[in-house]
């Protein structure tokens, strides 16, 4: 957070012309497992990039080689104009991370913990306290700031995550699935930290499995699967793109369902089980040949079972 | 979630020059021991200075009418003594070990650090300083006892903690690197038994090293606890000499292997 004036580049400096991520040809494996296939990846400074993807896609491991936690087996990465891994430790200075296994020490309190890591991140001395309150309130954490963390709620401890991932006014910050195993009031408040975060030009990259979380806040969204990248952009070109307009759900006796998949296949209509229904993409293209059913808008989770196979939940 | 105007990020910082182990790290590491102690002081602090203080009592007052003096020393102040090298091996050794294996196995705060601007060299150097200051410290408490029992305070003493440091920057190196191959936290029992306790006792604590068979005295020539003895007493007896050059040098052999170990260890494994 030096302020010193030194650095004749404008604070803009990657803005317009670097993206804040960009990963080209990376592979990592495990042993026989090969997590990321050749991914490749560009993330714009400023936007807020969905990665989304079933679990085991290779989503969290893209992650951990962001701040060379793993280091790839081959292919180009460069966080916020450094090279990594060689110059990962200045990328880490201007990048907030929120892991999605909760790694809080939970014998400290809220304020102890900022503070460790606003120490961690540089902060100068002289800014640390007011970095800690800042955070503290950004999390609406100001009451509890004194409670060890043992004894804050879920929706707390993954406020207090995030808080520790923005101490020193990162650039960047990464988020993986950060959301999970939340109630969907605390999700909602994460959601609108998140959506502060990229009003305010921080770039967000974002890890979900979660359709609805992708959809609302991403500005794009990388569908990821079996460790690469399979689709790209805007969530209302990827529905239109891979899903079409409308949807006809065509509910029914598992006969029934059977009879529509069988007309389904036969007319070449891409189709899947969803719950208790056949949903039929691309509506909107049916002519009047179609079963009598339901129709709705196409969304995202269309378009993603669409390109991966995969149901979620 | 408010104050969205105060999450902005910050100017782009001038582009920081980064080095190995910078201070700056380092105590940022250290500052959450820091924390984590003012927490826990009375119990670390208890058992690092009891248990020795146990031998000390039970050997030196036990032994002192059957052995009234070993090596022209009063037999509680040769116990005194070498207890010193027991203490900083107990307060520096186990936090070694499952301090390390509990903070990143089961705690994951390595993890949480190492996506800050923090690399495994900062991050393990940082926690073996912490534990090797405190064995320092700690490894004065026998030497206290000591005074009680009539031992002379000699200004050579103050160099004790600096020894202790060093002897204990070894064996919490040490204690890093098992931590990083064990399997479960179980494993260390094999440690305590198989290597711990015989080099404790191997050490010239309780008795001198020339009493015993050329092959067990061989062995405590490679002991790094003997040499931590030997510079203690030298230094507690006003009798440092040339040969305590030598074995400062095994210590600083000793720990610096161990700082590497440790570091190669353990960032195998928190580094995919």
């Amino acid at each position: 957070m030096s302020l010193d004036g030194n650095e004749p580049l404008s604070p803009g400096r990657w803005a317009m012309s670097v993206p804040a991520i960009s990963m080209h040809g990376v592979v990592k494996r495990f042993g026989s497992i090969t997590a990321v296939d050749g991914l490749d990846l560009e993330v714009p400074s400023g936007v807020c990039f969905g990665l989304l993807g079933p679990n085991g896609a290779g989503k969290s491991t893209t992650m951990r080689m962001l701040t060379a936690q793993a280091l790839a087996d081959s292919g180009e990465i460069s966080v916020l104009g450094f090279e990594l891994p060689r110059e990962s430790k200045q990328a880490r200075m201007e990048m907030g991370v929120v892991p999605q296994l909760d790694n809080l020490d939970v014998e400290l309190t809220c304020r102890q913990i900022l503070t460790v890591f606003a120490r961690l991140y540089r902060v100068p001395g002289d800014e640390r306290t007011t970095a800690v309150d800042r955070a503290l309130a950004l999390a609406n954490l100001v009451p509890r700031a004194d409670t060890i963390v043992k004894e804050l709620s879920g929706g707390m401890r993954r406020r207090l995550l995030v808080a520790r991932g923005l101490i020193h006014r990162p650039r960047l910050v990464l988020l993986d699935e950060p959301t999970v195993g939340l109630d969907p009031q605390v999700r909602q408040e994460l959601w609108s930290l998140i959506d502060g975060l990229r009003a305010s030009g921080v770039t967000v990259l974002m890890s979900t499995h979660y359709i609805e979380e992708a959809e609302r806040l991403a500005d794009v969204v990388a569908v990821m699967s079996a460790g690469r990248i399979v689709a790209l952009g805007k969530p209302a070109e990827l529905v239109r793109d891979h899903a079409g307009e409308e949807v006809l759900e065509v509910y029914g006796p598992p006969a029934k369902l059977a009879e529509a998949s069988e007309l389904a296949s036969r007319e070449g209509w891409q189709s899947r089980r969803s719950g208790p229904a056949l949903a039929i993409m691309r509506a909107e293209s049916l002519d009047g040949r179609a079963p009598d059913g339901l129709r709705r808008p196409a969304n995202l989770e269309d378009a993603f079972v669409a390109l991966t196979g995969e149901e979620i939940e | 979630m408010s104050a969205q105007s105060a999450s902005a990020p910050a100017p782009a910082a001038a582009a920081r020059t980064v080095k190995r182990l910078e201070p700056a790290a380092l105590a940022g590491v250290m500052s959450r021991d820091v924390v984590i102690f003012s927490r826990y002081w009375k119990a670390t602090t208890f058992s690092s200075i009891v248990q020795p203080t146990i031998y000390l009592l039970a050997f030196g007052l036990g032994f002192r009418a059957l052995v009234p003096h070993v090596a022209n020393h009063p037999y509680v102040q040769f116990v005194a003594t070498g207890v010193v090298a027991t203490a900083v091996l107990f307060s520096s050794a186990f936090p070694g070990m499952f301090n390390t294996f509990v903070r990143w196995q089961f705690q994951r705060t390595y993890d949480a650090m190492l996506a800050a601007p923090v690399d495994v060299e900062e991050l393990i150097t940082a926690e073996v300083l912490w534990i090797s200051a405190r064995a320092g410290v700690y490894g004065m408490a026998p030497l206290l006892v000591g005074i009680a029992f009539g031992l002379q305070p000699v200004p050579g003493m103050l160099l004790v903690p600096f020894i202790g440091f060093l002897t204990g920057f070894g064996f919490a190196s040490f204690g890093v690197a098992i931590a990083a191959v064990a399997k479960t936290i179980d494993n260390f029992n094999y440690v305590t038994s198989a290597v711990l306790t015989p080099l404790f006792l191997v050490a010239g604590t309780f008795f001198p090293i020339s009493t015993l068979p050329a092959g067990a005295q061989a062995i405590a020539q490679i002991n790094p606890l003997y040499h931590c003895n030997q510079l203690v007493r030298d230094a507690s007896f006003g009798a440092l000499g040339p040969a305590d050059l030598y074995h400062l040098a095994v210590l600083v052999a000793f720990a610096l292997l161990m700082w590497r170990l440790a570091i190669s260890q353990l960032g195998k494994r928190l580094i995919d």
